[in-house]
């Protein structure tokens, strides 16, 4: 056995600690990630194969073919975000400061999402069904037309990923409104702020990181979502998701579903550093944890 | 700002709280309280309609519209061809592909919060990326490793794709148990001559074990429960979420909504066991105070 000085094992051990899940992530995360790059830069079809030579020209062809999924992508998402923030702060705030059931408030807000993903989105395929009551319902107190219908439509798409993606925002929202000093709020009412300011100055600077938390673990998700707009909306409503797992598993288009994919990660990199920057979050890792 | 417009306001608050701060009290935490009760229906809406419709008498192969209630899709669940196998598949691959994430994360979680090396807060930011990385990402990367080195998709590349993705759940749960714990147990076991691997097997996993328990569920629900970068990985192999998915086009069985109903009623006996175990803890611990420690010896 080789024999180290204490010291040398001491220094050496966090890495062999580290090096097994490590290397899991670069071979199967990283790799990936570049290899995705790789095969975004071939040309070719499925029969002769793919051969790799720079051919950017994928990249200008893919966004310009599939700019609208790209902005249907980021546009369904932010409403979604936004409507997810709308629902669980009154709910994450009920909890943390009203209620005496916490644990099972909060075990109820997890345990839908014990049924599967995929049969949760088909049961809203029912409700929604134009034969369902909630159409009726709709038809008849005059908020849709009585050919109107909401499968199959944007609505439905970001209800279904409204509805999906709750916990994400509702949980994080919810530890920052716990951890906040109820003194602070008692001491801006004492010296004469009304609740609405006390709320606006003191509760929610104070949840800013549950918010950005929750927005994130909404948003990046829901960006990359295809099976809400597959089973609740129509190819008018595809986002770029769709379009990526059909070119890769349906089409075998390997290139142009790896440059997709590869814009996709970055722009959404993008725009969480910028969404930190604009919060002035001072660390991403402290915020989403 | 004058004092004479501070002085009216101060004024101006004091009325409004001698008014009808009781009554506008009580109407906020109505409507904040009703608003929550809305929310939660909500969340539980499909959940009903799946429970409902594992009792649905359907005629014909689609499974949508109510018609009558039955038994008959309980007393054989496993009756529909291929979906039992699908559904033996879930749960090993789950099991198998937990343990590993649950492995590699502890130890990861462990070096991050324990010791101090060069490169530390790059693997933290690394560790945190692939949460950032939408599914479909993950998946259709994963796949452009797997066609660049010819390796063929099936059963393994599941595995290997669930670990990958949990890896990074697992350190993110450990790592929170494990910033808010007091190192001098495990140094005092360090200075009676226990080494790292002894101190790790006897002081910390025990500390940390609720830890561990809670990110091996979160790992076993995630894995139960992925669709997307299990179709980009699965080949010809078939788990329960891809059942569902290749029978959503024909009509699902209503066998599919009694095992997600079965899936449910394990969670909700699990959350219950759970509670009054906590609850039972709560009644009978009194918080053991341990005397600060003097200098830090091994420091």
């Amino acid at each position: 056995m080789l024999r180290l000085s204490l010291r040398t094992r001491r220094s050496l051990f966090p890495y062999l600690l580290l090096g097994p899940g490590l290397l899991w992530l670069i071979v199967f995360y990283l790799i990936p990630i570049l290899s995705q790059g790789y095969v975004s830069l071939q040309t070719g079809n499925i029969e002769q194969g793919y051969t790799f030579n720079w051919a950017f020209h994928v990249y200008s062809d893919a966004l310009s073919e599939y700019g609208a999924q790209f902005a249907r992508s980021f546009g369904y998402a932010a409403v979604a975000t936004v409507l997810c923030l709308i629902i669980s702060f009154p709910l994450a705030y009920y909890i943390a400061f009203k209620s005496r059931h916490k644990n099972i408030l909060l075990l109820l807000i997890v345990l839908p999402f014990f049924t599967n993903y995929l049969v949760r989105t088909i049961a809203w395929q029912t409700i929604l069904a134009d034969d369902g009551w909630v159409v009726h319902f709709l038809q008849n107190v005059g908020l849709l037309s009585h050919d109107g219908r909401l499968l199959a439509t944007r609505t439905a798409v970001i209800a279904g990923i409204t509805y999906n993606f709750l916990p994400f925002m509702a949980l994080p929202l919810y530890v920052s409104l716990e951890k906040i000093d109820r003194r602070l709020i008692e001491a801006a009412t004492d010296l004469y702020a009304s609740r609405a300011t006390a709320f606006r100055k003191v509760t929610l600077p104070l949840a800013l990181p549950g918010i950005f938390a929750g927005s994130l673990l909404t948003f990046i998700p829901a960006v990359g979502d295809f099976i809400n707009a597959q089973f609740l909306g129509t190819s008018r409503q595809y986002m770029i998701g769709n379009v990526i797992q059909s070119k890769f598993l349906v089409i075998a288009d390997y290139p142009t579903a790896a440059a997709l994919s590869f814009v996709l990660m970055f722009v959404i990199l993008a725009a969480v550093l910028l969404y930190a920057r604009a919060l002035g979050t001072r660390n991403l890792q402290d915020a989403a944890i | 700002m004058s004092t004479a417009t501070v002085e009216s306001q101060v004024r101006g608050g004091r009325r409004r709280f001698a008014v009808g701060a009781r009554t506008w009290d009580s109407i906020r935490s109505k409507a904040l309280g009703l608003w929550a009760a809305l929310a939660l229906l909500y969340l539980f809406i499909p959940i009903f309609i799946v429970i409902l419709f594992s009792f649905n008498d359907n005629k014909g192969r689609f499974n949508l519209t109510w018609e009558s209630f039955t038994f008959k899709h309980w007393e054989h669940p496993f009756s529909v061809s291929g979906l039992s196998s699908a559904f033996a598949n879930t749960l090993e691959i789950a099991a198998i592909s937990t343990a590993i994430a649950v492995a590699l994360g502890t130890f990861m979680a462990l070096a991050l919060v324990r010791y101090g090396f060069r490169g530390r807060s790059a693997t933290n930011l690394f560790v945190f990326l692939p949460l950032a990385t939408p599914e479909v990402v993950l998946g259709a990367a994963l796949l452009a490793l797997f066609l660049t080195i010819n390796v063929a998709t099936g059963y393994l590349t599941i595995v290997i794709a669930h670990v990958m993705f949990n890896v990074s759940y697992v350190v993110v749960t450990i790592r929170a148990r494990l910033e808010g714990m007091d190192t001098h147990i495990e140094e005092a076991a360090m200075d009676l001559g226990a080494n790292e691997w002894t101190t790790f097997r006897k002081v910390t996993l025990p500390m940390i074990a609720p830890g561990v328990a809670a990110a091996a569920l979160l790992a076993f629900a995630l894995s139960i429960d992925d669709f997307v970068i299990t179709n980009f990985n699965a080949g010809e192999t078939i788990t329960f979420p891809l059942f569902i998915y290749g029978a959503a086009r024909q009509g699902i069985p209503a066998e599919v909504n009694v095992l997600a109903t079965m899936i449910l009623l394990v969670a909700v006996i699990g959350m219950i066991v759970n509670l009054i175990l906590q609850r039972r803890k709560a009644s009978s611990e009194r918080p053991v105070v341990l005397a600060p420690a003097g200098a830090p010896i091994n420091g």
